[in-house]
């Protein structure tokens, strides 16, 4: 059983965040609303850095953890405890503001990043090789077919018969294909934020436990 | 116009809870719903069934969105998921581990995992470990994530959540282990990216229906069927403003 306190009082936070919200600023006589409602969120964006705050604590311990068990010790936590320990040396010394301690965490955080974006180019080369063994049927087949045109026509290739009457015509109407798609999803997914967010308001759906 | 907005969403938001509080009326709660099948969350619920079964563990992965941020739905579909999961695998010799990008996340999916073992009245079952964060930028949190599901003898992963491009190395790396993967996420890109590097992939609003098929409560089920009435509704005003705007009625 869930506390009834934590639910009543979720309930009542989320409502009065929602309200201010949709409430519209012309309506002048319930703006007492907004300014509870900016109360509400300061409190939860302190919140939140706290918790981002204990998520990497519990990172670090996690990572010290493994690397001083007995068994199967984490050779690579190792890096990670003393990069950590590093980062958070310098960043306090000198300020993460310091543009020599912002130079250094670039340097190692963009060619890392970059290499790992380099590995998912490739990644995703062979997949899409063998993307019919594992899907069968028409989408598939739709799939990359747009993605092969939506590259051709991203890199410019189909520019000059993009002047022609008809296949300009036809290439402008594939153009507004995607925007037209993108947007149904989109309809649909924030028709399940709402529905998911009512849930919360509603007392149905905790995702604390109280 | 900025006032006709506001009525408009406070309208849809009172409408989609007065639905739910009808449609979760006893009375219209016995119906039977039969909801359209999605092959992806029939697999995935029989990949969960044998993961409990073998006693390999179930990895799931609740993306890197702030809980502040507007895709942070998909973060609660993903605690949702994540408790229904942690209930199912109960019996399991190897308790669930979730990973996630972001520090909210982390504490929200500690605290979902306890909350599902102290009402199953196994708190004993809660371990700290299993709820993670494995990186606070989008690529540390897959390159953090990825030894898990290298290591941690993982049978089954589940990426529900808010994820980008890179979440594409997590699907592939499960493919490496031979485990099952299921992707869904609200970013159209990794939506993309699933469907070529999972096992199997929800695109569009399927995300929202990951609970209501692993049968995580009426509630679920009742949200699905308000959702699908909104989109009908949504469907009906476009039409509408489209006659408008041929009849030369300007809104």
């Amino acid at each position: 059983m869930r506390s009834p306190v934590m639910t009543a009082l979720a309930i009542a936070a989320g409502l009065i965040v929602l309200l201010g919200y949709l409430i519209p600023p012309e309506w002048t006589s319930l703006a007492y609303i907004q300014a509870v409602r900016a109360i509400f969120i300061g409190w939860a964006v302190v919140l939140a850095g706290i918790a981002a705050w204990v998520g990497v604590i519990h990172l670090f311990l996690t990572h010290l953890r493994r690397m001083t068990a007995r068994r199967d010790a984490d050779r690579y936590s190792v890096l990670v405890v003393l990069a950590f320990l590093v980062t958070a040396a310098a960043g306090m010394i000198l300020t993460p503001a310091d543009p020599r301690f912002q130079q250094a965490v670039l340097a190692i955080q963009v060619p890392v990043e970059a290499t790992l974006l380099g590995l998912l180019a490739v990644t995703l080369v062979f997949a899409s090789m063998r993307l019919f063994q594992r899907r069968k049927g028409v989408m598939a087949v739709v799939f990359v077919i747009s993605a092969v045109f939506f590259l051709l026509l991203g890199a410019g290739l189909l520019m000059p018969l993009q002047e022609m009457p008809l296949p300009g015509a036809l290439i402008g109407f594939f153009e507004r294909l995607p925007v037209a798609g993108g947007r149904g999803i989109l309809i649909g997914i924030a028709l399940g934020s709402l529905m998911t967010g009512l849930r919360i308001l509603l007392g149905a759906d905790r995702p604390y436990s109280g | 116009m900025i006032w006709l907005e506001s009525i408009l969403g406070l309208g849809l938001v009172v409408l989609a809870g007065a639905l739910t509080l009808i449609l979760s009326l006893p009375a219209l709660r016995k119906r039977k719903v039969v909801f359209r099948a999605i092959p992806a969350l029939q697999r995935a619920r029989r990949a969960l069934g044998l993961s409990v079964e073998d006693g390999s563990r179930i990895h799931l992965s609740i993306g890197k969105a702030s809980i502040f941020s507007p895709t942070n739905a998909s973060a609660l579909v993903g605690l949702s998921t994540l408790e229904r999961v942690a209930q199912l695998s109960l019996i399991s010799d190897r308790p669930p581990v979730a990973t996630s990008g972001e520090g909210t996340l982390t504490v929200l999916s500690q605290d979902t995992l306890q909350a599902a073992y102290r009402i199953a009245n196994v708190p004993e079952q809660y371990d700290p470990e299993r709820g993670r964060l494995t990186g606070a930028t989008p690529m540390s949190y897959t390159a953090g994530t990825l030894p898990v599901i290298h290591q941690e003898r993982i049978s089954a992963n589940l990426f529900v959540g808010n994820f980008g491009p890179e979440a594409g190395l997590m699907a592939a790396a499960s493919e490496h282990e031979n485990a099952f993967s299921l992707g869904a996420s609200d970013a159209l890109d990794a939506q993309a990216v699933f469907y070529v590097t999972a096992e199997e992939a929800l695109l569009g609003e399927e995300l929202f229906a990951v609970p209501a098929y692993l049968q995580a409560g009426a509630i679920y089920q009742t949200s699905l069927r308000v959702q699908d009435i909104l989109r009908w509704v949504v469907v009906g005003l476009m039409v509408l403003s489209a006659i408008l705007g041929l009849a030369g009625v300007s809104l």
